[in-house]
């Protein structure tokens, strides 16, 4: 870069080679070399060779989720539509603007709308986070939804995936999950008769409905142990169970001899 | 690049010191290796039946013209030497022996018989660049869509919870209005429990229930039929009970009487 900025002579010249002389001093350093692992683009002398395109899957923790290669037909955006990529970008998402939000809120009957209504008169970018933790938490169910229907039109549930389609069938109703606990969070009108209308649906389990209504709520009827409960289960207990599902998920579809076949 | 252990590079290095001694000591007898190759090659020769060693003779005065041509085509593996072809061109070899024969032919193995062949290698490409710049665009684009949209549109927060006040209509999260809107037409066990268990419980056993293994759309019509009416009935109730619900759960046009829906 410091080389097309160079003019003929001049202060100008000077200070691109003291740039360049700067540059490489600090990618030769031990600091540099030992942060940036081979395949890096910022390590010195990065060129695009296939073993340096193979190294920057291999060595990087968040991209080896992914083979070094994949089959031609697989990065065709029409085969996929990135359906679950996308999930999975939602759901970091998610996570992200979830754990800013946390900041801000009490899960108490008495306190959880008014720091709500605080967050989005009286916090900087509040109003504007809920709102994307609130979209993109629609936008996740549908696309969790999209993802399995892409995936079903696509047979990619036949031998050897049967069982990837199981898991990804359990983290569709974990999405379900985690969105409906989410909803009772802001304690408005809307959040209580919604979660009432759901909750009431439940307690019409056969044999044990009424067992299972009294856990989920922490009681008999909505209160602020449900929202204690339900917070929990929103911010810790169902993301960490998600998570896991999501790690066999991605593991297995390399394990199963990655993405499905051409048709 | 893997790292040569520093046992295995000292061993290699002793190796090549010791052979290159031996090469300066055998430097003055020019001609020893030959007679070396040819005792084996003499040692052989009673042992090859008289009417092959004819035929190769009559092959080779035919093909003596073509020079060296290569062995084993046609995905045969023939276990004959590369070293006939070369004395061709430039008279009998030292190593040769009475017919130009330096090896037998023991026998011609057919690919496939022994080794288990392998799939033909498949069409592949890198993950960096070709996958991961669609899935970093891709992404962008979903965060874009959701800051823009998050901008403009502002999450519902109503009145805080009132359990004196119950809304009309109440109604669920929409992800469950298609599971509300059956509560209108059954028991509510068989609308709330049953059918969602059945549903769900089906979509798992998917890959167990559907034997067929081809994945083409032409051969899986029935597959793909059901799940389409699945989908179809799924988004047909949710659509009903998000904007055809007014007051009541009475049948409504959201045109006339305006939408009972919040998200």
């Amino acid at each position: 870069m410091a080389k097309t900025m160079q003019n003929k002579g001049g202060p100008g010249a000077r200070l691109n080679e003291k740039m360049a002389e700067l540059t490489d001093t600090v990618q030769s350093s031990q600091a540099w070399n030992s942060i940036f692992r081979p395949g890096s683009i910022f390590r010195k002398g990065y060129t695009d060779s296939p073993r340096n395109r193979s190294y920057v899957i291999m060595n990087s923790v968040l991209y080896h989720l992914h083979p070094v290669k994949v089959k031609r037909h697989a990065v065709k955006v029409s085969y996929t539509l990135c359906l679950g990529g996308l999930s999975f970008f939602l759901f970091i998402l998610l996570t992200v603007t979830g754990i800013f939000l946390m900041f801000f809120y009490r899960p108490t009957a008495a306190q959880a709308w008014n720091d709500i209504y605080a967050l989005q008169t009286s916090v900087t970018f509040g109003l504007l986070v809920r709102n994307m933790h609130r979209w993109g938490a629609h936008l996740m169910v549908l696309s969790v939804f999209l993802h399995m229907a892409r995936v079903f039109y696509h047979g990619a549930y036949k031998p050897p995936r049967e069982f990837n389609w199981v898991i990804g069938v359990v983290l569709l109703l974990l999405t379900l999950l985690l969105s409906f606990t989410g909803y009772l969070l802001p304690w408005d009108q809307l959040a209580l008769w919604a979660v009432t209308v759901g909750t009431n649906m439940m307690g019409y389990t056969p044999v044990f409905g009424n067992q299972v209504r009294f856990v989920l709520l922490g009681g008999a009827e909505i209160g602020s142990d449900t929202l204690l409960r339900w917070y929990v289960l929103h911010v810790l207990m169902l993301p960490f169970v998600i998570v896991i599902f999501m790690a066999i998920h991605f593991w297995r579809v390399r394990k199963d001899g990655g993405i499905s076949g051409p048709l | 690049m893997t790292e040569i252990p520093e046992h295995l590079r000292k061993r290699a290095e002793e190796a090549k010191a010791k052979a290159a001694a031996k090469a300066a000591e055998g430097a003055p007898a020019e001609a020893a290796p030959a007679p070396a190759a040819e005792a084996p090659a003499a040692a052989g020769d009673s042992k090859i039946p008289a009417h092959l060693l004819e035929r190769a003779k009559a092959a080779r005065a035919k093909s003596a013209g073509g020079g060296a041509e290569a062995s084993g085509g046609g995905g045969t593996a023939v276990a004959t030497a590369a070293a006939p072809a070369a004395p061709v061109a430039s008279g009998p070899p030292l190593a040769a022996g009475p017919g130009g024969h330096t090896q037998r032919l023991l026998t011609v193995v057919k690919s496939g018989s022994i080794q288990d062949v392998k799939a033909s290698p498949q069409d592949k490409v890198h993950v960096w660049p070709h996958l991961l710049s669609i899935e970093f665009v891709a992404a962008l684009f979903c965060l874009s869509f959701l800051l823009v949209f998050s901008i403009f549109v502002n999450a519902p927060l109503l009145e805080l919870a009132d359990y004196n006040k119950t809304p009309n209509p109440s109604k669920a999260p929409w992800y469950f209005l298609g599971l509300q809107e059956m509560l209108t037409m059954f028991h509510p066990m068989v609308a709330g429990v049953l059918l969602p268990g059945i549903g769900m419980g089906g979509l798992m056993l998917a890959p167990y229930i559907d034997r067929n293994p081809s994945s083409k759309p032409e051969d899986r019509k029935f597959a793909i039929s059901l799940f389409t009416i699945f989908m179809m009935a799924c988004a047909t109730l949710t659509i009903i009970g998000s904007f055809f619900r007014g007051p009541g759960q009475l049948f409504i046009f959201p045109w006339a009487e305006g939408l009972f829906f919040e998200l």
